[in-house]
């Protein structure tokens, strides 16, 4: 790899730090939704990737089955394979490359790679592996305390726990909410859930909100 | 195997798939339009409806408690352009104050 381009490396360093401070939170939630530390770390090892992981500790400390929660884990990971086909091109990796080049396949490093098309397609790979790897770490790094400091803690409803985690929810789905196409797709996925959770399966009023997305995808605005 | 532990499993696996995936199939595929907008569309409809169950239900009841006070707080934050982590601090500080009064 050529000479690190140091407009790349800041944001790549300032991205990982900022998105990794989250894995508290998710360490917390974690732990909060009846996951034991050792658990609550390999989501983040291996799952690696917010929204799956806060869906199946939201899901299943709700009460849902396993099911429940990989399949809305699944749904909402399908944006990886998108990114995939997007980054394939210009890391052009083989073997062992690639599966660490797919675990590291998230919003931000994909996201930070395109934001370097102007400088070339060096520095677009650079901000990739960089973004991806330090996510990575700071990630898992943040997790793990935040699972300690969860499980130290105690009583999740005493530390307001139980509100942090729908709070991590909406602060994650707040940036998509683009227009009011958006926000109605938003307050009807919400009402609906809300509506199905006392008559069926906890995780199933989640999953069946997704056809709501292929409802108002279906047709262009 | 426990239940949770097939969920760390589970989801582990799947998001290695569709992540691998995108790495070996052409670009060609998964680019219809509809189901792109579709799929930017998926993480509104799931996202929103875990907020939901989450503030508004326990055990598959609702129930109206300090929870939605910490949400409604983060909405505030939210609208002031407030940082991810003041947003679930303030859902997190607002909640535990009404809980223990």
């Amino acid at each position: 790899m050529s000479k690190v381009n140091r407009a790349t490396a800041t944001q790549s360093l300032s991205v990982s730090f900022a998105v990794g401070l989250y894995g508290i939170a998710f360490g917390a939630a974690g732990i909060a939704a009846g996951f034991s530390i050792l658990q609550t770390c390999l989501l983040s090892l291996l799952t690696f990737s917010g929204a799956s992981q806060f869906a199946v500790v939201g899901v299943m400390g709700a009460g849902g089955s396993a099911l429940s929660g990989i399949a809305t884990a699944s749904l909402l990971g399908i944006r990886n394979t998108l990114y995939g086909l997007r980054m394939a091109p210009i890391l052009q990796v083989r073997g062992w490359k690639k599966v660490v080049a797919a675990q590291v396949t998230i919003d931000e490093s994909t996201g930070v790679a395109i934001g370097q098309e102007d400088l070339g397609i060096d520095a677009m790979k650079q901000g990739f592996w960089l973004t991806g790897i330090g996510v990575y770490v700071l990630w898992n790094f943040f997790t793990l305390l935040g699972a300690l400091g969860a499980q130290a803690m105690g009583n999740p409803s005493a530390w307001g726990l139980d509100a942090a985690v729908p709070a991590a929810f909406l602060g994650l789905v707040w940036p998509r909410l683009l227009g009011s196409f958006e926000r109605s797709l938003a307050v009807a996925s919400l009402c609906l859930a809300i509506a199905l959770s006392p008559f069926i399966p906890a995780g199933l009023p989640i999953i069946l909100t997704a056809l709501l997305a292929a409802v108002f995808g279906w047709r262009a605005r | 195997m426990s239940s949770l532990w097939l969920g760390v499993i589970g989801s582990s696996i799947a998001l290695f798939a569709l992540r691998y995936l995108g790495y070996l199939v052409p670009e060609k595929f998964l680019t219809n339009p509809r189901m792109l907008r579709i799929n930017t569309l998926i993480p509104i409809a799931l996202l929103s409806a875990l907020v939901g169950v989450q503030t508004l239900t326990e055990k598959g009841k609702w129930v109206i408690d300090q929870r939605l006070a910490g949400v409604a707080v983060a909405l505030i934050a939210l609208s002031l352009k407030a940082p991810y982590f003041v947003v679930v601090i303030s859902a997190a500080v607002t909640s535990a104050v009404l809980y223990r009064l």
